[in-house]
C-alpha cells in the first residue's frame, strides 16, 4: 500500500493554515474551537474523538417511518435510513424509550447522550420522536439529547426541535446536485405525493441546505454524515463538504457504503461496490482540508447501546427493565461523580501529552525522510492499549509522523478466536483480519498468541505487546521513535502491495 | 371502495398518521385497513395516501387485489434481477 496520499495531505493541511483543521497539531480537532462550542462537544463520543474513548451513547427505536428512500436502505427487513447497519430488533413507544433511557444512564454512567437516529427518519415521526425528547428534558436533565435526520422535514420542525435539550443534529447529506441526487434517492414523499427522481432529490437537498442554515442560526452544532458511494458522489463530496462548511456545519463525517446482496438494497443488488479503505481514507484527508472529518464513526445500529464501538444492547431489552425501578436523583449524583473523574483523567492526559508532543518534534530524524506510518491498535476503551490480539473486533489505526500522532480511522474485523476452543475455521478468519489491516505496519496490542504473531510478521506487520495499558497516542509515538532510530523510516516498507477492492 | 394491506408490511407506521380517514390500524401480524372506513383518499388528497408512503413494493392492494406499488416501482431493483440475486444467496 501506498502512504504517499498522506504524505499529499500533510502538505494539503500546512497549507490551509490554521483556518483550515488540524493546524498542525492535529491530533486534537478541538483545541482551535471557542469554548462554549468545546464546552458542547468535550463529552460526546460521536463529536469529540477524545470523548469517544471514554463516553458512552445510547440510541432508541422509536422512529420507524420514513418520508424518503436511499438507495443504500431497505426497510423490508428491519429498516434504517439513516444508520446502516440500521437493524433494529425492538421497536420502543415513547414511554418505552423513557424507561430504557433511565436504566441504561442509571447502570452504565459513562452514558451523556442519547440519540435517535430512526431506525426511520426521526422528523417523519415527530410525534413519537418529540414525545421522548420531552419526556426525558424532563425527567433525565443530565442527558443530552440528540438527533440524526435526512433533513426533508427540518425546516418546519427545527423550532420545536429547539426546544430540547439538544446541542447538535447530525444531518445526513449525500450531495448538493440533484443530478447525483436521483442517483441515491430514488423518490421522496412530499406534500402529499411522491415525488421521483431528480425533481425529488432537488427538493430534499433545498430542504437541507434550508435546514442546515436554519440550525446553524438558531446555535445547534450540525454534524454532516455522507455515505461515499464510489462512482456516484466519491468525487462530488468534496464540493458536499465545502458547501456545508461555507453554511457553517461543524463535522463531516464521511462513511463507507455498505452493501451487501443480501441486504436486499438497491446498491446491494445492483453489485455497487463499497470503498476501499484507501479510497475512503484519500477522501477524508481530501475533504479535512476544509472541515473537521469525523473519522471515529461507527456507523452503529440505531438501538446501539454502550461506548462506540462495543454494542450492549443484550443488556437492556425491555422483557429486561420492564421490572426495574431506578433511582434517578440517586444515579443522577453517581453519574455526576463518574464524569468528574474521566474529566480529571483528560485533563491529566492533556497535559502529559502536551509534553509528549514537545519530545517528538525534538526528535533527530531529518523531517523529509522520515515518512508516515499507519499502526493498528486493540483497545477496548479508555484510549489505552488494553486488548488482546484475537479479542478485538476492530483496530483504531493511527497515524505518526514527524510532526504528530493522529487518529485515522477504525477497521471492523471478524473475531477469530473467542478464547475456548470454537477456533476451527480460526486461520482463514485471522487471514480476513490481516488483510483487514493492510497498509499498517505495526500493530499494537496487550498480548497476541504465538500463530498469529508469525502470520503477521509474515504479511509485513510487526506485531507489538511491550505497549501494554499505556496511552495510545504515547505508544505510537514511541514506537515511531524506536523505528526512526533503527533506521526504518527512510525506506520504503517492504510489503507495497496495493489494498484491492 | 377500499385498499387493503397485505402480507409484507413491515409495520412501519408510515401509513397510519396520513389517513384521512382513520382507516388504518396496527394490528398483528401486520397492519390492517377498515374497509368500512376508507374512502381511497376521495375527496381528500390526489393521491392514495398509504400507497405515497408504505417503502414496500406490493403490499398494499386495491379492491381487485392489484399491487398499487408493483415491483420494482420503489427500489428501481428490476424484479428480475432480485430473483436471481435471492436465489445465489439461497445457494450459498
Ligand atoms: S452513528 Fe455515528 S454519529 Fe451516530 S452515534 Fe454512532 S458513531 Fe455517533
Ligand atoms: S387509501 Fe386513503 S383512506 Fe384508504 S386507507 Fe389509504 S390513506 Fe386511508
Ligand atoms: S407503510 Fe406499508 S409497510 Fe409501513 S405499516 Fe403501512 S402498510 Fe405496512
Amino acid at each position: 500500500m501506498e502512504l504517499t496520499v498522506l504524505g499529499q495531505s500533510q502538505t494539503e493541511i500546512s497549507a490551509g493554515g490554521c483556518a483550515s483543521s488540524g493546524c498542525g497539531s492535529n491530533d486534537d480537532q478541538l483545541n482551535h474551537l471557542p469554548e462554549h462550542i468545546r464546552a458542547k462537544v468535550h463529552n460526546h463520543p460521536c463529536y469529540s474523538e477524545e470523548a469517544h474513548h471514554h463516553y458512552a451513547r445510547m440510541h432508541v427505536a422509536v422512529a420507524p417511518a420514513c418520508n424518503i428512500q436511499c438507495h443504500y436502505c431497505n426497510r423490508k427487513y428491519d429498516c434504517s435510513n439513516e444508520s446502516r447497519p440500521g437493524v433494529v430488533s425492538e421497536l420502543l413507544t415513547p414511554d418505552q424509550a423513557v424507561k430504557k433511557v433511565m436504566t441504561v444512564a442509571a447502570n452504565i454512567p459513562q452514558m451523556t447522550v442519547l440519540g435517535i437516529a430512526g431506525p426511520g427518519d426521526p422528523l417523519a415521526n415527530p410525534e413519537r420522536t418529540f414525545d421522548t425528547f420531552r419526556q426525558l428534558t424532563e425527567k433525565a436533565p443530565d442527558i443530552k439529547l440528540c438527533v440524526s435526520t435526512n433533513g426533508l422535514a427540518l425546516p418546519e420542525l427545527v423550532d420545536e426541535l429547539c426546544q430540547h435539550n439538544i446541542d447538535h443534529v447530525t444531518m445526513t447529506i449525500n450531495c448538493v446536485d440533484p443530478d447525483i441526487g436521483a442517483q441515491i434517492y430514488p423518490w421522496i414523499f412530499w406534500k402529499n405525493r411522491r415525488v421521483y427522481g431528480r425533481k425529488g432529490a432537488e427538493i430534499l437537498i433545498k430542504q437541507q441546505q434550508k435546514g442546515l442554515q436554519m440550525l446553524v442560526d438558531r446555535g445547534i452544532l450540525v454534524k454532516v454524515n455522507s455515505v461515499m458511494i464510489p462512482g456516484v458522489n466519491d468525487k462530488h463530496l468534496e464540493e458536499v463538504s465545502k458547501a456545508v462548511k461555507a453554511k457553517g456545519a461543524f463535522l463531516h463525517n464521511v462513511m463507507p457504503l455498505i452493501a451487501e446482496a443480501e441486504h436486499g438494497t438497491f446498491y446491494g443488488v445492483m453489485g455497487q461496490r463499497g470503498p476501499t479503505h484507501d479510497e475512503l481514507q484519500e477522501l477524508q484527508d481530501a475533504c479535512s482540508g476544509d472541515m473537521n472529518m469525523m473519522r471515529h464513526c461507527r456507523q452503529c445500529r440505531a438501538d446501539a447501546v454502550g461506548m462506540l464501538g462495543e454494542d450492549r444492547g443484550d443488556e437492556f431489552t425491555m422483557d429486561k427493565i420492564e421490572a426495574v425501578d431506578v433511582d434517578y436523583a440517586a444515579a443522577m449524583v453517581k453519574r455526576a461523580e463518574v464524569h468528574a473523574a474521566i474529566e480529571a483523567t483528560l485533563a491529566a492526559k492533556q497535559q502529559k501529552k502536551n509534553e509528549t508532543f514537545i519530545s517528538l518534534s525534538s526528535l533527530s530524524i531529518p523531517k523529509k525522510e522520515s515518512r508516515p506510518v499507519l499502526m493498528a491498535i486493540a483497545t477496548s476503551g479508555g484510549g489505552i492499549i488494553n486488548q488482546h490480539f484475537g479479542h478485538a473486533r476492530e483496530f483504531l489505526i493511527y497515524e505518526a509522523n514527524a510532526h504528530d500522532v493522529r487518529f485515522i480511522s477504525h477497521r471492523k474485523t471478524d473475531l477469530y478466536c473467542s478464547g475456548d476452543d470454537t477456533c476451527g475455521d480460526g486461520e482463514s478468519v485471522l487471514q480476513k483480519t490481516i488483510n483487514a489491516l493492510k497498509g499498517c505496519e505495526v500493530v499494537l496490542c496487550s498480548k497476541i498468541g504465538y500463530e498469529p504473531w508469525g502470520m503477521l510478521e509474515e504479511a509485513g506487520i510487526m506485531p507489538n505487546g511491550e505497549h501494554a495499558l499505556e496511552a495510545i497516542e504515547d505508544a505510537v509515538a514511541a514506537v515511531y521513535k524506536e523505528m526512526g532510530e533503527k533506521g526504518l523510516l527512510d525506506k520504503k516498507p517492504e510489503t507495497k502491495q496495493r489494498a484491492t477492492a | 371502495m377500499a385498499l387493503q394491506i397485505v402480507d409484507g408490511c413491515v409495520n412501519c407506521w408510515a401509513c397510519e398518521p396520513l389517513c384521512p380517514s382513520k382507516a388504518i390500524y396496527a394490528a398483528i401480524p401486520h397492519f390492517l385497513i377498515d374497509a368500512k372506513k376508507c374512502t381511497e383518499c376521495d375527496g381528500d388528497y390526489a393521491d392514495k395516501q398509504c400507497a405515497s408512503i408504505c417503502p414496500v413494493e406490493q403490499v398494499i392492494v386495491d379492491s381487485q387485489g392489484a399491487a398499487l406499488n408493483p415491483p420494482g416501482s420503489l427500489t428501481g431493483i428490476p424484479p428480475e434481477r432480485w430473483e436471481r440475486v435471492k436465489a445465489e444467496i439461497q445457494a450459498r
